[in-house]
């Protein structure tokens, strides 16, 4: 195999859906850092963006990139409204309460899914892309599209997190809540503010995914354990973090195929969790145990 | 004929009760003991289905097993295997915030499903083990489930009085206190690490004995009989509205939230076809909804853990 194959069969496929995976790994520390817990229902969310921008592009007949945007503000009201609904309330109780409620909602997400499109699996267009041939270098259009559009997200966001005053509030409740709450920081706001991201990033990854892929109703669970292993390996609480989290998991599931059965691809996420957790828990760029 | 069909519906149904009341009784041991957040509750059970069912199925080629071992050594292997897998997952997360133990048994369920669905030399992929012998099975129709009927509540009621023994005992007492109070367990001595192992395996254990008894009732098992969410997601609601940390509540909660989920099944099958797909999604969603509303309003659930000493005493001079 020549450099050039492994770069086009697997290191390629690898950096595509770990952005994707990326994508889905900031939220989950987001809230992991903001909020503290686990939140089992953002693979489901991220299914539900899918679907709605599914739903766009066979509605409007739109191009699935133009149907982006409408399934990112959807998705991010859902996610605000899930959290109003179901985890507010569960607030003052422990943590993991909420991760039971929260697999409760991904069940509950899920069927909402299957119950307005089915379960068959679907796609945004039809037809095969050719990839374009750049000096060898074989790339599909939204292969590009992908992961230039996590990194412009993903920039924003770090933008807005150091620069503006509600991205300093988020991080202010990050490493101190009691003290930011003392500073004057309004909670409810930093929270609904954390799962409007969230909700949005979730958009982003589902239907980044279903471009690569396809659109399927257990698209997004199958998609939360590499997302965990992405935020635990980047370092719980670390946006860079979970980047290069995603990236690694992507990659390092595409070469498994060269040693393992292409069935057994989500084990590596498996193993990668465990690793980190087994020899270095606070990840790669030190997030905090929480 | 309506009133014998009944008759054998409710019998089916005791069996399926006793099988899933086994697995809330295993989760209790987990979460209402020891405060241990397992997902992973139908890999366990996978792991127990088919190591009874390679230890006891007849010969078959092209995959390992026929070891035509009587069904009581299947169903003790069923519990040594998921309890053996349970050791190093426990061993790697139990130290780590439970979310930490919830993502990696999801990993774990997961896994188990993949290795079902694509090994044929262990598991025969997706046409599933057959063959798999029933005590008693011989036996006309009806005698034949209600011997395995009380099979099943025998095996429960001996895991309730050996758990509820535990609960009263020095034992259940110190699992309670490291679930509440870490720190000061911590300092009265107690190795927290070993116990919760201890805890997490055991749970396992008698997980992967339920799927063995489901297995052998079914007389066979393929991938498709375990769905890992769902199986998993109906033993915890059990065990939440039927109260964790109270194994009556758990074997109530198996029985409340069984018959609720069966019995829904009767009423959506009646509707027509392209609805009744849609029905089992529906069915899922409300038991979904069901688990937000004892979450938020009764988080004891029906039964209550059990006060014991000075909180005892305190709860009833309030209540007075």
């Amino acid at each position: 195999m020549t450099v050039l194959d492994l770069v086009n069969f697997y290191l390629v496929p690898g950096l595509v859906i770990g952005s994707i995976y990326a994508l889905g790994a900031v939220g989950i520390t987001l809230i992991f850092a903001i909020l503290r817990y686990a939140h089992l229902a953002h693979g489901d969310l991220a299914t539900l963006g899918a679907f709605v921008a599914l739903a766009a592009v066979t509605g409007f007949g739109i191009p699935p990139l133009a149907a982006l945007p409408v399934a990112v503000v959807v998705t991010a009201l859902v996610a605000v409204g899930i959290d109003r609904t179901f985890y507010e309330h569960l607030r003052a109780r422990p943590k993991i309460v909420t991760v039971m409620s929260s697999l409760g909602v991904a069940l509950m997400i899920r069927a909402v899914v299957q119950v307005i499109w089915g379960v068959d699996t679907q796609t945004y267009v039809r037809g095969i892309v050719r990839p374009e041939d750049y000096f060898g270098l074989r790339l599909r259009d939204r292969e590009i599209y992908t992961v230039l559009a996590m990194l412009a997200l993903v920039g924003a966001l770090q933008l807005f997190l150091a620069r503006s005053k509600w991205g300093k509030a988020m991080r202010a409740m990050s490493d101190n809540p009691n003290l930011a709450l003392l500073s004057g920081i309004d909670n409810r706001k930093v929270v609904t503010l954390t799962w409007l991201i969230s909700g949005a990033l979730c958009a982003a990854a589902g239907v980044f995914l279903g471009l690569n892929t396809e659109v399927k109703s257990m698209m997004g669970w199958h998609m939360l354990l590499p997302m965990f292993a992405a935020a635990i390996l980047g370092g719980v609480g670390r946006v860079e973090g979970a980047v290069l989290g995603g990236l690694v998991v992507g990659i390092a599931e595409e070469l498994s195929v060269l040693v393992l059965p292409t069935e057994y691809k989500a084990a590596m996420a498996f193993s990668i969790l465990l690793l980190v957790l087994l020899v270095r828990p606070t990840g790669l760029l030190r997030g905090k145990v929480l | 004929m309506e009133l014998i069909g009944l008759a054998n519906y409710a019998l089916f149904m005791g069996v399926f009760i006793g099988i899933y009341a086994l697995l809330a009784l295993g989760l209790n041991i987990q979460w209402g003991y020891s405060g241990l957040f397992n997902v992973g509750i139908a890999g366990f059970f996978a792991v127990g289905a088919y190591t009874s069912a390679i230890l006891t199925s007849p010969h078959a080629a092209g995959r390992i097993g026929g070891f035509e071992l009587p069904f009581f050594v299947g169903w003790l292997g069923a519990m040594l295997a998921a309890g053996l897998i349970a050791w190093p997952i426990g061993k790697i997360c139990l130290r780590f915030r439970s979310d930490y133990l919830a993502i990696a048994t999801i990993g774990v369920a997961e896994i188990i499903r993949l290795v079902i669905k694509s090994e044929p030399a262990l598991t025969n992929a997706a046409r599933g083990i057959t063959g798999i012998p029933r005590p008693f099975g011989d036996l006309p129709y009806v005698e034949s489930q209600m011997a395995y009927l009380a099979i099943v509540l025998v095996v429960l009621a001996v895991a309730y009085v050996m758990l509820e023994r535990q609960f009263n005992a020095p034992w259940g007492r110190m699992m309670r206190a490291i679930r509440d109070n870490e720190n000061a367990a911590q300092a009265m001595g107690k190795d927290i690490a070993y116990r919760r192992l201890e805890a997490f395996v055991f749970g396992a254990a008698l997980m992967g004995l339920g799927g063995a008894l489901f297995a052998h009732f079914n007389r066979s098992i393929t991938p498709e009989a375990i769905d890992p969410m769902i199986a998993t997601f109906l033993v915890w609601i059990m065990l939440i509205l039927g109260g964790s940390g109270n194994n009556r509540g758990a074997i109530l909660g198996a029985l409340v939230v069984w018959t609720i989920w069966s019995v829904s099944e009767i009423a959506t099958d009646r509707l027509p076809h392209e609805y009744a797909i849609k029905a089992k999604y529906i069915r899922v969603f409300l038991i979904g909804l069901m688990l937000q509303f004892v979450l938020r309003f009764r988080p004891e659930g029906l039964l209550p853990e059990p006060l014991r000493g000075d909180a005892a005493a305190v709860d009833r001079s309030t209540r007075r």
